[in-house]
């Protein structure tokens, strides 16, 4: 069992997304730190990209921050390093495919296997070019993340069948950023996912509250929040810790009643 | 020139967000099934002709000639097309597809808005709904542009991430087109983005090159030796080199935008200073950083402000058969006032770059070379701007 499996094996899980770097590596470490102890089950550690085309105006602010904050991939892998000392929870890479390209992609996937990463999410890799990285990820053990959105329709059950580690569902139309309502009909498209796969599937975009992180775990194996954590971190800077602790508490209690 | 997948060599591909797979494949299928279509055809050659305004003329440059005492110097005269640029023969061919697939609104990205105003003069002429993404700054720079799309009925967003220039405004309509796909279409103003955008860009661009090559047959009987053209994105130069591809014989030569030099960080020359990467939905070369964080460019020039430039170009670099060379904004403005006082004609700012550089090549040639110029746009939009280069403050 990879590592991500096991992130779902006790349960639904709770996947909170973190913008290394933002305002600075050593709040993104408590920040981990934080989430891990109230029950995160995967992180996504997010690494920073100058033009993140798939993220609304919240994760593009935490980008920009932590750019200006002197965030490298050199600087984000350290804190992993760091991070690993103590943090056993899995966790995954969020970022853009020039990101991984340009510092040498072999160079980048071998130090995620070196370090402990165990996945990669590039919202900018769908399936037809997922060669590009695919062989290095098999090469050094890392799971290259799948997407499947609202708009996939015939082409679910392909990207299903070849997927690894775990499907990222994406909720709705556009970027990412927090949604009064999700109206996809998410539980149809987890249907064609079951048929054509025992990878787990989690949901993310547009998610914000408990109640909604409930109704995402009822029809998928977890959730996936981003923009809500990062507001907490935009409002409270160096003194986000302790909110996203309590914030991550309050997700995962709300999804656990739908354990079976 | 393009394998299935989209690429050019190594370059191009399909770069982009799941959640926009289903729409550029819906996009290539009906491309696919309209470019042979006798009735689409018909009618864009119809748009063509008797609404942009085209053939546009092929103008040999006597006075400049003379004046530079080399190569004989022909202009083609894309500033005459109906909007002002070249821009308008890659909007009707893609407003005409949009229409045909049932999409009833158009969205775009501009930089010196002159893409934006042709995607909104077609929107207009057809009917469907405009929505324009443009730098804060390009806002700035082009007001009167500005005023045009909204006079044509469009809306225009200001962009105020990143740098606030064009590279901003694509990402921005990436971003919107993510949101509302099943009646939008993405009205790409270049040969770049993913596939199949480079292709039927450059598809409805290449009417450039097909009509300079018909048009030197009835003036010289002959082909060009050199055809030269500015390169932001790289619709313009594509669209004139396209059919020239196969004749070796035909220098084709890119004039990418130094901005204050190519030695300097405010540069937006790709090819002269930039890496292989992958950004905007392809990869090509990009100005960046060694980490890969895409780098703010600059140029006087909105049209050619961009960090990257189209996979096709990227391509014909690597196997040689185009040349591209960086211009100055100092050469591009001297180049800008050249023509107006020798000919009589204002290029557009981006055009001016082509410009220039034949500036420097026609004298070194031999009277009988022949060389073509693109003029891909007519430099009204840029007067107030070029004249504060130059210390005058004069305001529109």
């Amino acid at each position: 069992m990879s590592k991500i499996a096991k992130a779902f094996a006790g349960g639904k899980a709770f996947i909170p997304f973190i913008t290394c770097g933002d305002p600075d590596m050593k709040t993104t470490a408590a920040v981990v730190r934080a989430a891990a102890a109230n029950g995160a089950d995967l992180i996504e550690l997010g690494i920073p990209f100058s033009d993140p085309t798939a993220e609304g105006p919240v994760i593009q602010g935490a980008n920009l921050r932590a750019l200006e904050g002197g965030a490298t991939t050199d600087k984000v892998f350290a804190l992993v390093r760091e991070l690993r000392k103590d943090v056993t929870v899995p966790m995954v890479f969020m970022t853009y495919a020039n990101v991984v390209f340009s510092y040498d992609a072999e160079k980048f996937i071998a130090t995620c296997g070196e370090i402990g990463i165990d996945g990669l999410i590039l919202p900018d890799l769908p399936y037809e070019e997922k060669e590009e990285f695919l062989p290095l990820c098999r090469q050094y053990g890392v799971d290259l993340i799948s997407l499947i959105a609202p708009t996939s329709e015939n082409r679910i059950a392909m990207i299903a069948r070849e997927a690894e580690g775990f499907i990222y569902l994406v909720s709705s139309l556009g970027v990412t950023g927090m949604r009064s309502e999700i109206k996809t009909d998410l539980a149809s498209i987890v249907k064609v996912i079951r048929e054509n796969t025992d990878v787990p599937c989690a949901i993310g975009f547009g998610i914000s509250t408990p109640e909604q992180a409930g109704k995402m775990a009822a029809i998928s194996d977890g959730a996936i929040v981003g923009s809500a954590i990062i507001r907490l971190l935009e409002q409270h800077g160096k003194d986000a810790p302790q909110y996203v602790g309590e914030y991550v508490k309050s997700m995962k209690d709300a999804i656990l009643p739908f354990n079976q | 020139m393009t394998n299935p997948n989209g690429r050019f060599g190594i370059h191009g591909g399909q770069y982009i967000p799941e959640t926009l797979m289903n729409a550029v494949i819906e996009l290539e299928q009906a491309y696919n099934h309209y470019k042979n279509d006798p009735q689409f055809c018909a009618e864009l050659s119809e748009l063509f002709n008797e609404y942009a305004g085209r053939p546009s003329r092929l103008y040999y440059a006597a006075k400049m000639t003379a004046d530079l005492g080399g190569a004989k110097i022909y202009l083609k005269r894309e500033d005459l097309n109906h909007t002002g640029a070249h821009k308008i023969n890659n909007v009707l061919g893609q407003a005409l597809l949009a229409k045909k697939m049932g999409k009833t609104r158009l969205i775009a990205e501009t930089g010196a808005g002159q893409h934006g105003v042709a995607t909104a003069t077609a929107a207009a002429l057809m009917g469907m709904e405009c929505v324009v993404f443009m730098g804060e700054e390009d806002t700035k720079r082009q007001a009167l542009n500005v005023y045009r799309m909204r006079l044509l009925g469009a809306e225009v967003i200001p962009v105020k991430t990143g740098t606030a220039t064009l590279k901003d405004a694509v990402s921005e309509a990436m971003r919107e087109w993510t949101s509302r796909i099943a009646d939008t279409h993405y009205c790409l103003g270049s040969v770049m983005g993913p596939h199949p955008f480079p292709t039927i860009v450059r598809d409805f661009q290449a009417v450039i090159s097909k009509e300079i090559k018909e048009q030197m047959r009835q003036k010289e009987g002959r082909l060009p030796d050199a055809v030269i053209a500015c390169v932001g994105g790289g619709s313009n130069a594509i669209g004139s080199f396209y059919h020239f591809i196969e004749d070796e014989g035909v220098r084709l030569i890119g004039c990418e935008a130094a901005g204050r030099g190519i030695d300097t960080f405010e540069t937006a020359a790709t090819i002269s200073t930039g890496r292989i990467g992958i950004f905007h939905g392809m990869k090509s070369y990009f100005c960046q950083d060694k980490f890969g964080q895409i780098a703010p460019v600059y140029s006087i020039s909105a049209g050619l402000d961009y960090p990257g430039v189209g996979p096709e170009h990227a391509y014909l670099h690597d196997i040689g058969r185009a040349e591209y060379v960086a211009v100055t904004d100092e050469e591009a403005v001297q180049a800008f006032e050249y023509l107006a006082r020798t000919e009589g004609i204002i290029p557009a700012i981006e055009s001016a770059h082509a410009v220039a550089h034949a500036m420097k090549l026609a004298p070194t040639l031999g009277k009988d070379k022949i060389i073509v110029i693109t003029i891909s746009g007519r430099g009204d939009k840029d007067c107030a701007a070029i004249a504060r280069y130059r210390g005058e403050d004069i305001h529109e």
